[in-house]
Protein backbone atom coordinates (compact mmCIF):
# COMPACT_ATOMS: atom_id res chain seq x y z
CA UNK A 1 0.00 0.00 0.00
CA UNK A 2 0.63 3.58 -0.75
CA UNK A 3 1.30 4.97 2.49
CA UNK A 4 3.55 8.18 1.58
CA UNK A 5 1.29 11.47 1.52
CA UNK A 6 0.33 13.48 -1.15
CA UNK A 7 -0.20 17.00 -2.08
CA UNK A 8 -4.22 16.17 -1.48
CA UNK A 9 -3.54 14.71 2.37
CA UNK A 10 -1.95 18.31 3.41
CA UNK A 11 -4.44 20.34 1.47
CA UNK A 12 -7.10 17.99 3.42
CA UNK A 13 -5.74 18.26 6.83
CA UNK A 14 -5.57 22.11 6.14
CA UNK A 15 -9.10 22.52 5.19
CA UNK A 16 -9.97 20.14 8.50
CA UNK A 17 -7.88 22.33 10.59
CA UNK A 18 -9.48 25.63 9.05
CA UNK A 19 -12.69 23.51 10.30
CA UNK A 20 -11.47 22.60 13.67
CA UNK A 21 -10.34 26.11 14.20
CA UNK A 22 -14.11 28.13 12.49
CA UNK A 23 -15.84 25.57 15.39
CA UNK A 24 -13.30 25.78 18.33
CA UNK A 25 -12.00 29.02 18.26
CA UNK A 26 -14.95 31.32 18.93
CA UNK A 27 -14.89 30.17 21.84
CA UNK A 28 -11.13 29.71 22.78
CA UNK A 29 -11.82 33.92 21.83
CA UNK A 30 -14.78 34.22 24.00
CA UNK A 31 -13.40 32.70 27.07
CA UNK A 32 -10.46 34.45 26.64
CA UNK A 33 -12.16 38.21 26.68
CA UNK A 34 -14.25 37.48 29.25
CA UNK A 35 -11.28 36.81 31.35
CA UNK A 36 -9.51 39.83 30.85
CA UNK A 37 -9.16 42.82 32.07
CA UNK A 38 -10.47 45.76 30.15
CA UNK A 39 -6.78 47.37 29.33
CA UNK A 40 -5.65 44.23 27.40
CA UNK A 41 -9.43 44.21 25.57
CA UNK A 42 -8.92 47.49 24.68
CA UNK A 43 -5.33 47.70 23.25
CA UNK A 44 -7.09 44.43 20.92
CA UNK A 45 -4.38 42.01 22.71
CA UNK A 46 -6.73 39.41 23.57
CA UNK A 47 -6.53 36.80 20.72
CA UNK A 48 -5.90 33.16 22.26
CA UNK A 49 -5.23 33.26 26.44
CA UNK A 50 -6.69 35.82 28.91
CA UNK A 51 -4.60 38.61 29.75
CA UNK A 52 -4.60 40.24 32.70
CA UNK A 53 -6.38 37.22 34.11
CA UNK A 54 -9.65 38.21 36.26
CA UNK A 55 -12.94 36.70 37.10
CA UNK A 56 -14.70 40.16 37.15
CA UNK A 57 -16.85 39.81 34.68
CA UNK A 58 -18.54 36.45 36.41
CA UNK A 59 -19.21 38.60 39.09
CA UNK A 60 -21.26 40.64 37.08
CA UNK A 61 -23.00 38.43 35.54
CA UNK A 62 -24.00 36.74 38.96
CA UNK A 63 -24.67 39.60 40.33
CA UNK A 64 -27.67 40.62 38.17
CA UNK A 65 -30.36 38.57 39.25
CA UNK A 66 -32.03 37.37 35.89
CA UNK A 67 -28.99 35.05 34.78
CA UNK A 68 -29.75 33.12 37.96
CA UNK A 69 -33.50 33.76 37.69
CA UNK A 70 -33.31 31.80 34.24
CA UNK A 71 -30.58 29.95 35.02
CA UNK A 72 -33.21 28.09 37.95
CA UNK A 73 -35.98 27.86 35.55
CA UNK A 74 -34.59 26.35 32.63
CA UNK A 75 -33.13 23.76 35.23
CA UNK A 76 -36.71 23.37 36.13
CA UNK A 77 -38.06 22.92 32.29
CA UNK A 78 -35.00 20.94 31.37
CA UNK A 79 -35.76 18.35 34.54
CA UNK A 80 -39.35 18.41 34.64
CA UNK A 81 -39.73 18.28 30.34
CA UNK A 82 -36.96 15.74 29.78
CA UNK A 83 -38.29 13.29 32.27
CA UNK A 84 -42.10 13.91 30.87
CA UNK A 85 -40.75 13.95 27.21
CA UNK A 86 -38.69 10.43 27.88
CA UNK A 87 -41.40 8.77 29.61
CA UNK A 88 -43.96 9.17 27.06
CA UNK A 89 -41.82 8.35 24.16
CA UNK A 90 -40.58 5.74 25.45
CA UNK A 91 -44.09 4.30 26.58
CA UNK A 92 -45.10 5.40 23.07
CA UNK A 93 -42.44 4.27 20.91
CA UNK A 94 -42.50 0.17 22.34
CA UNK A 95 -45.81 -0.82 21.31
CA UNK A 96 -45.60 1.00 18.06
CA UNK A 97 -42.46 -1.47 17.81
CA UNK A 98 -45.42 -3.99 17.92
CA UNK A 99 -46.32 -4.85 14.18
CA UNK A 100 -48.84 -7.12 15.45
CA UNK A 101 -50.40 -4.81 17.60
CA UNK A 102 -54.03 -3.75 16.81
CA UNK A 103 -53.77 -0.36 15.14
CA UNK A 104 -50.31 0.13 15.12
CA UNK A 105 -50.27 0.62 11.44
CA UNK A 106 -52.73 3.79 11.61
CA UNK A 107 -50.96 5.16 14.54
CA UNK A 108 -47.67 5.60 12.87
CA UNK A 109 -49.53 7.02 9.78
CA UNK A 110 -50.81 9.44 11.92
CA UNK A 111 -47.60 10.48 13.59
CA UNK A 112 -45.10 10.27 10.42
CA UNK A 113 -47.84 12.44 8.62
CA UNK A 114 -47.34 15.23 11.16
CA UNK A 115 -43.77 15.52 9.95
CA UNK A 116 -45.13 17.12 6.77
CA UNK A 117 -48.69 19.03 7.27
CA UNK A 118 -48.99 20.95 10.79
CA UNK A 119 -51.21 24.01 11.44
CA UNK A 120 -48.73 26.51 11.82
CA UNK A 121 -47.50 29.15 14.46
CA UNK A 122 -51.17 30.58 15.79
CA UNK A 123 -53.33 27.74 15.66
CA UNK A 124 -50.99 25.99 17.81
CA UNK A 125 -50.74 28.81 20.46
CA UNK A 126 -54.33 29.40 19.72
CA UNK A 127 -54.72 25.52 21.25
CA UNK A 128 -51.79 25.92 24.07
CA UNK A 129 -54.39 29.18 25.12
CA UNK A 130 -57.28 27.37 25.31
CA UNK A 131 -55.78 24.85 27.69
CA UNK A 132 -55.41 27.59 30.12
CA UNK A 133 -51.36 26.65 29.43
CA UNK A 134 -50.13 30.21 28.88
CA UNK A 135 -47.50 31.69 30.94
CA UNK A 136 -47.46 28.14 33.38
CA UNK A 137 -44.87 25.64 33.96
CA UNK A 138 -46.09 23.37 31.97
CA UNK A 139 -46.29 25.73 28.63
CA UNK A 140 -42.83 24.26 28.30
CA UNK A 141 -43.02 21.09 28.70
CA UNK A 142 -46.50 19.97 26.69
CA UNK A 143 -46.70 21.77 23.51
CA UNK A 144 -43.02 19.94 22.86
CA UNK A 145 -43.60 16.93 24.94
CA UNK A 146 -43.20 14.74 21.81
CA UNK A 147 -40.64 15.58 18.88
CA UNK A 148 -41.16 12.55 16.49
CA UNK A 149 -38.36 12.39 15.42
CA UNK A 150 -36.95 11.07 19.36
CA UNK A 151 -39.98 8.95 18.65
CA UNK A 152 -39.29 7.44 15.51
CA UNK A 153 -35.31 6.94 17.01
CA UNK A 154 -36.44 5.08 19.70
CA UNK A 155 -39.06 3.03 18.16
CA UNK A 156 -36.29 1.67 15.72
CA UNK A 157 -33.88 1.01 18.43
CA UNK A 158 -36.79 -1.54 20.06
CA UNK A 159 -37.61 -2.60 16.83
CA UNK A 160 -33.77 -3.93 16.33
CA UNK A 161 -34.00 -5.87 19.90
CA UNK A 162 -33.80 -9.47 19.42
CA UNK A 163 -37.56 -11.44 19.75
CA UNK A 164 -36.12 -14.12 21.80
CA UNK A 165 -35.27 -11.74 24.62
CA UNK A 166 -39.01 -10.53 25.22
CA UNK A 167 -40.25 -13.77 24.50
CA UNK A 168 -37.95 -15.24 27.72
CA UNK A 169 -39.98 -12.23 29.88
CA UNK A 170 -43.50 -13.56 28.42
CA UNK A 171 -42.00 -17.37 29.23
CA UNK A 172 -41.46 -16.27 32.81
CA UNK A 173 -44.71 -14.91 33.01
CA UNK A 174 -43.98 -10.93 33.06
CA UNK A 175 -46.92 -8.71 31.24
CA UNK A 176 -45.96 -6.22 28.70
CA UNK A 177 -45.66 -3.96 31.03
CA UNK A 178 -42.99 -6.08 32.87
CA UNK A 179 -41.35 -6.61 29.69
CA UNK A 180 -40.46 -3.20 29.04
CA UNK A 181 -39.17 -2.12 32.51
CA UNK A 182 -37.43 -5.81 32.88
CA UNK A 183 -35.97 -6.63 29.87
CA UNK A 184 -36.40 -3.68 27.52
CA UNK A 185 -35.25 -0.49 28.69
CA UNK A 186 -32.07 -2.10 30.69
CA UNK A 187 -30.60 -2.82 27.15
CA UNK A 188 -31.88 0.57 25.55
CA UNK A 189 -29.32 2.57 28.56
CA UNK A 190 -28.11 3.85 25.08
CA UNK A 191 -30.74 5.09 22.92
CA UNK A 192 -32.52 6.67 26.52
CA UNK A 193 -29.62 8.87 27.00
CA UNK A 194 -29.24 10.24 23.03
CA UNK A 195 -33.02 10.85 23.16
CA UNK A 196 -32.51 12.26 26.79
CA UNK A 197 -30.02 14.45 25.37
CA UNK A 198 -31.71 15.50 22.64
CA UNK A 199 -35.00 16.43 24.31
CA UNK A 200 -32.43 18.49 27.28
CA UNK A 201 -30.60 20.30 24.69
CA UNK A 202 -33.90 21.18 22.55
CA UNK A 203 -35.66 22.54 26.09
CA UNK A 204 -32.34 24.39 27.09
CA UNK A 205 -31.49 26.18 23.65
CA UNK A 206 -35.28 26.74 23.07
CA UNK A 207 -36.31 30.49 22.27
CA UNK A 208 -39.65 30.26 20.25
CA UNK A 209 -41.48 28.15 22.89
CA UNK A 210 -40.73 30.63 25.64
CA UNK A 211 -41.32 33.97 23.76
CA UNK A 212 -44.45 32.91 22.31
CA UNK A 213 -45.98 31.28 25.64
CA UNK A 214 -44.67 32.76 28.60
CA UNK A 215 -45.46 36.12 29.53
CA UNK A 216 -44.17 37.35 33.08
CA UNK A 217 -40.47 37.41 34.14
CA UNK A 218 -39.90 35.41 36.75
CA UNK A 219 -40.92 32.14 34.85
CA UNK A 220 -38.54 33.61 31.38
CA UNK A 221 -35.78 30.34 30.77
CA UNK A 222 -32.19 31.44 30.45
CA UNK A 223 -32.36 32.09 26.75
CA UNK A 224 -34.67 34.77 27.06
CA UNK A 225 -32.85 36.66 29.61
CA UNK A 226 -29.62 35.78 27.32
CA UNK A 227 -31.37 37.44 24.61
CA UNK A 228 -32.01 40.63 26.53
CA UNK A 229 -28.22 40.89 27.76
CA UNK A 230 -26.36 40.09 24.40
CA UNK A 231 -28.43 41.09 21.58
CA UNK A 232 -30.63 44.05 22.75
CA UNK A 233 -28.53 46.80 24.04
CA UNK A 234 -25.98 45.76 21.32
CA UNK A 235 -25.84 49.59 19.26
CA UNK A 236 -25.36 48.87 15.52
CA UNK A 237 -26.56 51.67 14.10
CA UNK A 238 -24.30 54.67 13.69
CA UNK A 239 -22.53 53.58 17.12
CA UNK A 240 -23.09 56.77 19.62
CA UNK A 241 -19.87 57.80 20.99
CA UNK A 242 -19.34 55.94 24.00
CA UNK A 243 -16.73 56.05 26.09
CA UNK A 244 -13.79 53.15 25.36
CA UNK A 245 -13.94 51.34 28.34
CA UNK A 246 -18.02 50.83 29.35
CA UNK A 247 -17.95 48.93 25.35
CA UNK A 248 -15.60 46.96 26.17
CA UNK A 249 -16.79 45.68 29.80
CA UNK A 250 -19.97 45.17 28.26
CA UNK A 251 -18.35 43.19 25.42
CA UNK A 252 -16.55 40.94 28.23
CA UNK A 253 -19.56 40.71 29.84
CA UNK A 254 -21.97 39.23 27.21
CA UNK A 255 -18.91 36.87 26.31
CA UNK A 256 -19.05 35.86 30.11
CA UNK A 257 -22.93 35.40 29.95
CA UNK A 258 -22.37 33.35 26.94
CA UNK A 259 -20.13 31.08 28.29
CA UNK A 260 -21.92 30.54 31.71
CA UNK A 261 -25.04 29.64 29.56
CA UNK A 262 -23.58 26.83 27.36
CA UNK A 263 -21.00 25.54 29.76
CA UNK A 264 -23.33 22.91 30.98
CA UNK A 265 -24.12 21.79 27.09
CA UNK A 266 -20.65 21.66 26.76
CA UNK A 267 -19.13 19.89 29.05
CA UNK A 268 -22.04 16.98 28.88
CA UNK A 269 -21.48 16.69 25.08
CA UNK A 270 -18.08 15.07 24.81
CA UNK A 271 -19.46 12.06 26.91
CA UNK A 272 -22.48 11.48 25.21
CA UNK A 273 -20.66 11.50 21.76
CA UNK A 274 -20.45 7.88 21.02
CA UNK A 275 -24.14 7.69 22.02
CA UNK A 276 -25.93 10.30 19.91
CA UNK A 277 -24.13 9.70 16.72
CA UNK A 278 -25.04 6.16 16.96
CA UNK A 279 -28.69 7.84 17.81
CA UNK A 280 -28.74 9.90 14.56
CA UNK A 281 -27.78 6.60 12.77
CA UNK A 282 -30.64 4.62 13.99
CA UNK A 283 -33.08 7.59 12.87
CA UNK A 284 -31.61 7.83 9.55
CA UNK A 285 -32.24 4.09 8.92
CA UNK A 286 -35.76 5.10 8.67
CA UNK A 287 -38.14 2.34 9.51
CA UNK B 1 -55.08 -15.85 4.42
CA UNK B 2 -56.14 -14.70 7.53
CA UNK B 3 -56.77 -11.26 6.48
CA UNK B 4 -59.68 -9.66 5.01
CA UNK B 5 -62.61 -8.61 6.66
CA UNK B 6 -61.80 -8.58 10.65
CA UNK B 7 -65.60 -10.02 11.78
CA UNK B 8 -66.60 -7.07 15.04
CA UNK B 9 -66.13 -10.11 17.43
CA UNK B 10 -61.97 -10.58 16.39
CA UNK B 11 -61.73 -6.99 16.54
CA UNK B 12 -63.10 -6.28 20.13
CA UNK B 13 -61.00 -9.29 21.47
CA UNK B 14 -57.77 -8.45 19.65
CA UNK B 15 -58.03 -4.80 21.48
CA UNK B 16 -58.70 -6.95 24.66
CA UNK B 17 -55.63 -8.81 24.16
CA UNK B 18 -53.62 -5.43 23.44
CA UNK B 19 -55.13 -3.64 26.05
CA UNK B 20 -51.85 -2.90 28.12
CA UNK B 21 -49.86 -1.87 24.85
CA UNK B 22 -52.81 0.46 23.53
CA UNK B 23 -52.75 2.05 27.00
CA UNK B 24 -49.15 2.55 26.81
CA UNK B 25 -49.27 4.56 23.66
CA UNK B 26 -52.43 6.50 24.80
CA UNK B 27 -50.70 9.58 26.08
CA UNK B 28 -48.44 9.60 22.98
CA UNK B 29 -51.56 9.24 20.58
CA UNK B 30 -53.71 12.04 22.77
CA UNK B 31 -50.29 14.17 22.17
CA UNK B 32 -50.57 13.94 18.92
CA UNK B 33 -54.64 14.61 18.67
CA UNK B 34 -54.55 17.70 20.99
CA UNK B 35 -50.89 19.85 20.01
CA UNK B 36 -50.70 18.07 16.37
CA UNK B 37 -54.36 17.46 15.19
CA UNK B 38 -55.87 20.21 17.08
CA UNK B 39 -54.11 22.75 15.55
CA UNK B 40 -55.10 21.53 11.94
CA UNK B 41 -58.88 22.01 12.81
CA UNK B 42 -57.59 25.47 14.00
CA UNK B 43 -56.64 26.52 10.43
CA UNK B 44 -60.46 27.11 9.75
CA UNK B 45 -59.62 30.54 10.99
CA UNK B 46 -57.57 31.12 8.21
CA UNK B 47 -60.93 31.55 6.56
CA UNK B 48 -63.10 33.30 8.98
CA UNK B 49 -62.88 37.08 10.44
CA UNK B 50 -61.53 35.38 13.60
CA UNK B 51 -62.35 37.52 16.96
CA UNK B 52 -60.71 36.23 20.33
CA UNK B 53 -63.68 36.95 22.25
CA UNK B 54 -66.24 35.11 20.09
CA UNK B 55 -64.22 31.86 19.88
CA UNK B 56 -63.62 29.71 16.07
CA UNK B 57 -66.97 28.88 15.53
CA UNK B 58 -68.71 31.74 16.34
CA UNK B 59 -67.09 34.16 14.59
CA UNK B 60 -67.85 34.72 10.53
CA UNK B 61 -67.00 33.26 7.54
CA UNK B 62 -64.79 35.57 5.26
CA UNK B 63 -63.83 32.93 2.68
CA UNK B 64 -60.92 33.12 0.79
CA UNK B 65 -60.32 37.41 2.21
CA UNK B 66 -57.53 37.06 4.18
CA UNK B 67 -55.33 35.16 1.33
CA UNK B 68 -56.55 37.49 -1.31
CA UNK B 69 -55.20 40.46 1.10
CA UNK B 70 -51.70 39.09 1.96
CA UNK B 71 -51.67 38.73 -2.43
CA UNK B 72 -52.47 42.08 -2.74
CA UNK B 73 -50.48 43.68 0.06
CA UNK B 74 -47.08 45.38 -0.27
CA UNK B 75 -45.64 42.64 1.68
CA UNK B 76 -46.53 40.19 -0.22
CA UNK B 77 -43.66 39.99 -2.72
CA UNK B 78 -40.45 41.26 -0.66
CA UNK B 79 -41.63 38.83 2.03
CA UNK B 80 -41.73 35.74 -0.25
CA UNK B 81 -38.68 36.91 -2.43
CA UNK B 82 -36.91 36.70 1.07
CA UNK B 83 -38.09 33.26 2.16
CA UNK B 84 -36.38 31.84 -1.22
CA UNK B 85 -34.33 33.39 -1.03
CA UNK B 86 -32.88 32.44 2.55
CA UNK B 87 -34.18 28.67 1.64
CA UNK B 88 -32.30 28.39 -1.47
CA UNK B 89 -29.23 29.98 -0.58
CA UNK B 90 -29.40 27.71 2.52
CA UNK B 91 -30.46 24.78 0.25
CA UNK B 92 -27.68 26.10 -2.62
CA UNK B 93 -24.28 26.13 0.16
CA UNK B 94 -25.43 24.23 3.03
CA UNK B 95 -26.65 21.12 1.35
CA UNK B 96 -23.32 20.49 -0.94
CA UNK B 97 -20.99 21.70 2.23
CA UNK B 98 -21.63 18.34 4.27
CA UNK B 99 -21.02 16.26 1.85
CA UNK B 100 -17.65 17.47 1.34
CA UNK B 101 -16.77 17.49 4.51
CA UNK B 102 -17.57 14.10 4.79
CA UNK B 103 -15.83 13.19 2.00
CA UNK B 104 -12.68 14.97 3.68
CA UNK B 105 -12.92 13.30 6.97
CA UNK B 106 -13.29 10.18 5.34
CA UNK B 107 -9.94 10.39 3.02
CA UNK B 108 -8.08 10.75 6.81
CA UNK B 109 -5.43 7.40 7.37
CA UNK B 110 -5.19 9.63 11.17
CA UNK B 111 -7.88 7.72 13.40
CA UNK B 112 -7.26 10.29 16.23
CA UNK B 113 -7.01 13.35 13.99
CA UNK B 114 -10.59 12.15 12.07
CA UNK B 115 -11.95 11.82 15.72
CA UNK B 116 -10.85 15.00 16.72
CA UNK B 117 -12.07 17.28 14.07
CA UNK B 118 -15.52 15.31 14.28
CA UNK B 119 -16.04 16.05 17.68
CA UNK B 120 -15.22 19.28 17.25
CA UNK B 121 -17.30 19.77 14.42
CA UNK B 122 -20.46 19.00 15.90
CA UNK B 123 -19.95 21.58 19.24
CA UNK B 124 -21.69 24.69 17.28
CA UNK B 125 -24.81 22.60 16.75
CA UNK B 126 -25.57 22.19 20.45
CA UNK B 127 -25.36 25.90 21.65
CA UNK B 128 -28.74 28.42 21.30
CA UNK B 129 -29.69 30.34 18.60
CA UNK B 130 -29.49 33.08 20.85
CA UNK B 131 -25.83 32.49 21.40
CA UNK B 132 -24.88 31.90 17.82
CA UNK B 133 -26.97 35.39 16.38
CA UNK B 134 -25.31 36.66 19.38
CA UNK B 135 -21.88 35.53 18.23
CA UNK B 136 -22.34 36.66 14.59
CA UNK B 137 -23.68 39.87 16.31
CA UNK B 138 -20.49 40.51 18.51
CA UNK B 139 -18.08 39.35 16.33
CA UNK B 140 -18.65 41.39 13.30
CA UNK B 141 -19.54 44.60 15.44
CA UNK B 142 -17.86 47.62 13.83
CA UNK B 143 -16.79 48.82 17.09
CA UNK B 144 -14.58 45.97 18.52
CA UNK B 145 -16.28 42.82 16.77
CA UNK B 146 -12.92 40.18 16.33
CA UNK B 147 -14.12 40.49 12.42
CA UNK B 148 -13.27 43.69 11.79
CA UNK B 149 -10.43 43.78 13.79
CA UNK B 150 -8.98 41.22 11.23
CA UNK B 151 -10.17 43.54 8.85
CA UNK B 152 -8.68 46.75 9.15
CA UNK B 153 -5.50 44.76 10.46
CA UNK B 154 -5.00 43.55 6.72
CA UNK B 155 -5.58 47.14 6.17
CA UNK B 156 -8.78 47.67 4.61
CA UNK B 157 -12.41 49.52 5.59
CA UNK B 158 -14.01 48.13 8.69
CA UNK B 159 -17.61 47.14 7.59
CA UNK B 160 -21.05 47.43 9.09
CA UNK B 161 -21.92 43.90 8.48
CA UNK B 162 -25.22 44.58 10.50
CA UNK B 163 -27.03 47.04 8.91
CA UNK B 164 -25.86 46.65 5.53
CA UNK B 165 -28.70 44.76 3.80
CA UNK B 166 -27.00 43.39 1.33
CA UNK B 167 -24.97 41.59 4.01
CA UNK B 168 -27.61 39.72 5.98
CA UNK B 169 -27.93 36.75 3.45
CA UNK B 170 -24.78 35.83 3.65
CA UNK B 171 -24.50 36.24 7.58
CA UNK B 172 -27.54 34.34 7.82
CA UNK B 173 -26.10 31.30 5.78
CA UNK B 174 -22.85 31.17 6.85
CA UNK B 175 -23.81 31.13 10.38
CA UNK B 176 -26.17 27.90 9.29
CA UNK B 177 -23.31 26.24 7.87
CA UNK B 178 -21.12 27.38 10.76
CA UNK B 179 -24.19 25.66 13.04
CA UNK B 180 -25.13 22.40 11.34
CA UNK B 181 -21.88 21.49 9.05
CA UNK B 182 -20.08 18.90 11.59
CA UNK B 183 -23.40 17.83 12.51
CA UNK B 184 -25.02 16.99 9.13
CA UNK B 185 -22.12 15.09 8.29
CA UNK B 186 -23.23 12.29 10.34
CA UNK B 187 -25.47 10.85 7.97
CA UNK B 188 -23.17 10.58 4.79
CA UNK B 189 -20.36 9.35 7.00
CA UNK B 190 -22.43 6.30 8.13
CA UNK B 191 -23.13 6.20 4.62
CA UNK B 192 -19.21 6.32 3.88
CA UNK B 193 -18.64 3.15 6.25
CA UNK B 194 -21.16 0.74 4.86
CA UNK B 195 -19.07 1.03 1.24
CA UNK B 196 -17.50 -2.47 0.68
CA UNK B 197 -13.66 -1.61 1.52
CA UNK B 198 -13.15 -4.45 -1.12
CA UNK B 199 -14.26 -2.35 -4.19
CA UNK B 200 -11.59 0.55 -3.27
CA UNK B 201 -8.70 -2.32 -3.39
CA UNK B 202 -10.42 -3.80 -6.58
CA UNK B 203 -10.06 -0.54 -8.35
CA UNK B 204 -6.69 0.22 -6.77
CA UNK B 205 -5.43 -2.97 -8.40
CA UNK B 206 -6.74 -1.86 -11.83
CA UNK B 207 -5.07 1.05 -11.42
CA UNK B 208 -7.83 3.59 -10.53
CA UNK B 209 -6.16 6.89 -8.61
CA UNK B 210 -7.93 9.01 -5.91
CA UNK B 211 -10.22 10.93 -7.89
CA UNK B 212 -11.24 7.88 -9.92
CA UNK B 213 -11.98 5.91 -6.98
CA UNK B 214 -14.17 8.97 -4.82
CA UNK B 215 -15.90 9.50 -8.16
CA UNK B 216 -16.91 5.62 -9.79
CA UNK B 217 -16.98 3.91 -5.87
CA UNK B 218 -17.96 6.95 -3.11
CA UNK B 219 -19.86 8.98 -4.94
CA UNK B 220 -22.35 6.50 -6.29
CA UNK B 221 -22.04 4.77 -2.81
CA UNK B 222 -23.52 7.24 -1.00
CA UNK B 223 -25.90 8.81 -3.86
CA UNK B 224 -28.92 6.89 -2.55
CA UNK B 225 -28.54 9.18 1.01
CA UNK B 226 -27.77 12.11 -0.78
CA UNK B 227 -30.82 12.08 -2.67
CA UNK B 228 -32.74 11.36 0.49
CA UNK B 229 -31.68 14.04 2.41
CA UNK B 230 -31.80 16.22 -0.83
CA UNK B 231 -35.81 15.48 -0.89
CA UNK B 232 -36.02 16.29 2.40
CA UNK B 233 -34.18 20.00 2.49
CA UNK B 234 -36.47 21.06 -0.87
CA UNK B 235 -39.36 20.28 1.23
CA UNK B 236 -38.14 22.67 3.84
CA UNK B 237 -36.48 24.89 1.75
CA UNK B 238 -39.38 27.35 3.34
CA UNK B 239 -39.78 26.40 6.56
CA UNK B 240 -36.68 28.69 7.13
CA UNK B 241 -35.63 28.91 11.12
CA UNK B 242 -38.07 31.71 12.75
CA UNK B 243 -35.70 32.01 15.56
CA UNK B 244 -32.08 32.26 14.00
CA UNK B 245 -33.32 35.05 11.59
CA UNK B 246 -35.77 36.83 14.02
CA UNK B 247 -32.67 37.11 16.16
CA UNK B 248 -30.57 38.24 13.38
CA UNK B 249 -32.54 40.66 12.14
CA UNK B 250 -32.32 44.26 12.84
CA UNK B 251 -34.70 46.88 11.86
CA UNK B 252 -31.92 48.00 9.20
CA UNK B 253 -32.12 45.07 7.14
CA UNK B 254 -36.40 44.28 7.65
CA UNK B 255 -36.13 44.37 3.92
CA UNK B 256 -34.02 41.46 3.18
CA UNK B 257 -34.94 39.84 6.31
CA UNK B 258 -38.59 39.99 6.91
CA UNK B 259 -39.64 36.49 5.64
CA UNK B 260 -42.56 34.65 5.93
CA UNK B 261 -42.35 33.05 9.53
CA UNK B 262 -41.63 36.26 11.59
CA UNK B 263 -44.01 37.73 9.26
CA UNK B 264 -46.85 35.63 10.39
CA UNK B 265 -45.28 36.45 13.58
CA UNK B 266 -45.37 40.26 13.60
CA UNK B 267 -48.75 40.32 12.27
CA UNK B 268 -50.26 37.30 14.01
CA UNK B 269 -49.39 37.92 17.36
CA UNK B 270 -47.73 41.29 17.73
CA UNK B 271 -50.65 42.68 16.27
CA UNK B 272 -52.84 40.13 17.40
CA UNK B 273 -54.52 39.87 13.54
CA UNK B 274 -54.59 35.70 14.05
CA UNK B 275 -57.01 35.30 10.71
CA UNK B 276 -54.79 36.85 8.30
CA UNK B 277 -51.90 35.38 9.76
CA UNK B 278 -52.86 31.84 9.66
CA UNK B 279 -53.98 32.25 6.14
CA UNK B 280 -50.39 32.94 5.25
CA UNK B 281 -49.37 30.41 7.14
CA UNK B 282 -51.69 27.69 5.19
CA UNK B 283 -50.24 29.11 2.08
CA UNK B 284 -46.18 28.47 2.65
CA UNK B 285 -47.58 24.98 3.97
CA UNK B 286 -48.91 24.46 0.93
CA UNK B 287 -45.95 25.38 -1.18
CA UNK B 288 -44.28 23.46 0.88
CA UNK B 289 -46.23 20.02 0.20
CA UNK B 290 -46.48 20.76 -3.76
CA UNK B 291 -42.28 21.56 -3.01
CA UNK B 292 -41.71 17.94 -1.30
CA UNK B 293 -44.25 15.91 -3.96
CA UNK B 294 -42.62 17.28 -7.16
CA UNK B 295 -38.80 16.49 -5.23
CA UNK B 296 -39.73 13.15 -4.65
CA UNK B 297 -41.39 12.73 -8.18
CA UNK B 298 -38.31 14.24 -9.78
CA UNK B 299 -36.30 12.27 -7.89
CA UNK B 300 -38.41 8.96 -8.45
CA UNK B 301 -38.30 9.52 -12.22
CA UNK B 302 -34.51 10.06 -12.52
CA UNK B 303 -33.16 7.24 -10.40
CA UNK B 304 -35.87 5.37 -8.56
CA UNK B 305 -35.11 6.59 -5.23
CA UNK B 306 -37.67 8.51 -3.07
CA UNK B 307 -39.20 9.09 0.43
CA UNK B 308 -42.13 7.10 -0.75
Amino acid sequence: MNKKASWFDYMNVLILTLVVVACLYPFIYMTAVSMSGSGPITQGKVWLYPVDFNLDMYRYVFEDGRILTGYKNTLIYVTLGTACSLLVTVLGAYPLSKKQMIFQKPIMLMIVLTMFINGGMIPTFLVVRGLGLLDSIWAMVLPGLISTWNLIIMRTFFLSIPKELEESGKVDGLSEVGILFRIVLPVSKAVIATVGLFYAVGIWNGFMAPMLYLRSDDLYPLQLFLRNIVLSSEMTGSGAPIQGNIVVVEIAMKYAAIIVSTLPILCVYPFLQKYFVNGVMIGSVKG
Amino acid sequence: MRHGILNKKSWIAKVRQDRYLLLLVLPCVLYYLIFKYGPLFGIVIAFKDFNLHRGIWESPWVGLKWFSQFMNSRDFWPVLKNTFALGFMKLLFGFPAPIILALLINEVRHVFFKRFVQTVSYLPHFISNVIAAGIMTMFLSPRNGIINDLISLLGFDRVNFLVEESWFRTIYTSSEIWQHLGWSTIIYLAALSTIDVQQYEAARLDGANRWQTTWNITLPGIAPTVLIILILDIGKVLEIGFEKVYLLATPAVYSKADIISTYVYRVGLSEGNFSYASAIDLFTGLISIIFIISANWASRKINGNSLW
